[in-house]
């Protein structure tokens, strides 16, 4: 990280959904912050909350509390015009290549739309922009002419990240980006993110389930356990850092290539409980092994270890 | 000798291009086979080719399937019927699709039972519990009573196995059984296949992209690229020491924990 120029300040983000007279609790105060160039990972089994996150981030979905700041102005109360000419700011790449395009559009008509959309220049420069577009996420420019179905998912979703790149956000979103893709390409397009939000300084979200993909694209890593951010670590020192009684099951729960047959699968018991049944206490309480009458009762807070380096866990001594 | 053998079989669809061309494989009793490969490598159509599941347009134009020396390949429906379940058992990726939405697992699962053996309408339910309990699965009775939307990914896949398993057939066939789950889901079915290979000597032929999965539980690897089975061999062969570059290719990219990172 060259500059520590803060792009993205979340603070005590919440969102419920009204389900039948209940409350579910989709995010329970989330607080990070993203700096220029950075790239954060968000990983987190089905359920915990880092889509419904990624909705709020890119203005999608209203925030029930909280605050959003990029560039210190604060974006979850804008309306109307307002809104829709910040949301320039914030673009996103979805999981689906396939099925976020249009099937009767064309690549270029596709990656022009944007430009024309939010700064009303004429079609042949956008078109001339859509090929530039193309080269620089590493594709030939006569892709232009052709329809989506006659790419393949990696190519589609390296058009994917050249759409979201057009209008030049200052914030990258990327929502399981590469899960649909195999191995060898999933490299490919992670490598491609790396390099963009290097070279255009911009500040990007990579949320996965993949933990060891997420740890190899981003900085620091956030893992989400039922709405809440229980570990903020650093990547690179994943394994030897991390605390966190959850983040210590997911490392345990990835089969590794090398990995020695005759060792025992270390399991973490149990189902994550149902958002809506709110309990008391630590969220990991019920499947924890160091958990105590105290983890019961109260919650643990998200807190500094080491610089950089937060968890949410009574036990960490 | 090998219970399964597929020998130089070639599978096609309609469009004429062969999905599978020209596979020899052979699964000796109590082995557990893994078959990795990216996705379109044809790696879900041999195992269905197998059991006779072929989507419509498929057809097996040449090789032979043999199942304990029987060829499989000119079985009539109703000789497939009678393997299907009792001798070779397959469970699929998406669970949640292959169960009914609107019955109970508790009647589904007694259905399933039926088509092998009459028993009095008690002994089903016993016989499912029991079943399900080797599952690890807590709460069976709950269980037995739920609608699949009930039921989390991890307990439906877990019910998928117990099904698939009732019959206690000879060979279980397993197409993606945990690419739809969560890791810490994942590693709770894994525990369990690796389970019925130590309890009642099944075996298993397990289809998957995940070369962790399939290091972590296979005695032999197979590695399918474009239609054809590039490299077989023993798990540690094809683990440590990759002879085709496509097969060190694939080891090389799958994302690994200390392993290489493209961040700076």
């Amino acid at each position: 990280m060259q500059n520590k120029e803060i792009l993205l300040e979340v603070s005590h983000v919440n969102k419920e959904f009204p389900v039948k007279k209940q409350r579910l609790r989709a995010v329970s105060d989330v607080s990070f912050t993203l700096s220029r160039g950075e790239l954060l990972g968000i990983v987190g089994e089905s359920g915990c909350g880092k889509s419904t996150l990624a909705k709020m981030i890119v203005g999608s979905l209203p925030v029930s509390s909280g605050a959003m700041t990029l560039n210190g102005v604060d974006y979850t109360a804008l309306k109307g015009k307002e809104k829709r000419l910040f949301r320039r700011n914030i673009q996103m790449v979805f999981q689906d290549p396939l099925s976020s395009f249009s099937p009767r559009m064309k690549i270029g008509t596709y990656l022009a739309e944007p430009r024309r959309n939010y700064d009303h220049i004429p079609k042949e420069q956008a078109l001339d922009e859509a090929e530039e577009l193309l080269e620089q996420v590493g594709l030939p420019r006569d892709f232009v002419m052709r329809y989506p179905h006659e790419l393949s998912g990696g190519q589609l979703q390296r058009v994917a990240v050249a759409r979201a790149i057009a209008i030049h956000p200052e914030l990258l979103l990327c929502d399981e980006a590469t899960g649909a893709l195999d191995v060898s390409i999933q490299n490919q397009i992670a490598k491609l993110l790396v390099d963009l939000v290097e070279e255009r300084n911009i500040g990007c979200i990579f949320i996965g389930h993949d933990l060891a993909l997420v740890r190899s694209v981003s900085q620091r890593i956030a893992i989400m356990y039922m709405g809440k951010i229980v570990e903020l670590v650093e990547s690179e020192h994943l394994e030897a850092m991390c605390r966190h009684p959850y983040t210590i099951a997911l490392i345990h729960s990835i089969f590794d290539v090398y990995c020695k047959q005759d060792e025992e699968v270390q399991l973490l018991q149990g189902e994550p409980p149902s958002p809506l049944k709110v309990q008391e206490g630590c969220p990991f309480a019920p499947r924890c092994g160091r958990c105590t009458q105290k983890c019961r009762e109260a919650v643990p807070e998200l807190r500094e270890l080491e610089e950089g380096h937060l968890a949410a866990c009574f036990h960490l001594e | 000798m090998s219970l399964l053998e597929i020998k130089n079989c070639t599978i096609c669809y309609q469009n004429g291009r062969p999905a599978v061309s020209e596979v020899s494989l052979s699964v000796s009793e109590g082995e557990i086979v893994s078959i990795v490969g990216e996705s379109g490598s044809g790696k879900t159509t041999l195992i269905r080719a197998v059991l006779g599941l072929l989507p419509p347009g498929g057809k097996i134009t040449e090789g032979q399937i043999l199942f304990n020396g029987k060829d499989l390949v000119k079985a009539s429906e109703q000789e497939m019927q009678d393997i299907r379940g009792r001798e070779i058992a397959m469970i699929f990726q998406d669970v949640g699709a292959a169960l009914d939405p609107i019955q109970r697992i508790s009647r589904q699962y007694g259905e399933a039972i039926a088509v092998h053996e009459k028993l009095p309408r008690q002994e089903y339910r016993k016989r499912a519990v029991s079943m399900l309990k080797r599952m690890h699965l807590t709460d069976t009775e709950r269980v037995m009573d739920s609608y699949p939307f009930e039921l989390s990914g991890g307990m439906k896949q877990r019910v998928g196995i117990a099904m698939g398993m009732n019959a206690q057939p000879k060979l279980l066939l397993a197409d993606e059984p945990t690419s739809a789950l969560d890791v810490t889901i994942q590693a709770q079915v894994v525990h369990e296949m690796k389970q019925l290979r130590e309890k009642y000597g099944t075996t298993i032929i397990l289809v998957t992209h995940n070369m962790g999965v399939a290091s972590y539980l296979s005695d032999k690897i197979g590695v399918m690229c474009q239609s054809r089975m590039v490299e077989f061999g023993s798990r540690d062969e094809i683990i440590y020491h990759p002879k085709e570059p496509y097969t060190q290719k694939l080891l090389e990219a799958v994302p690994k924990l200390g392993g290489r990172r493209f961040a700076k």
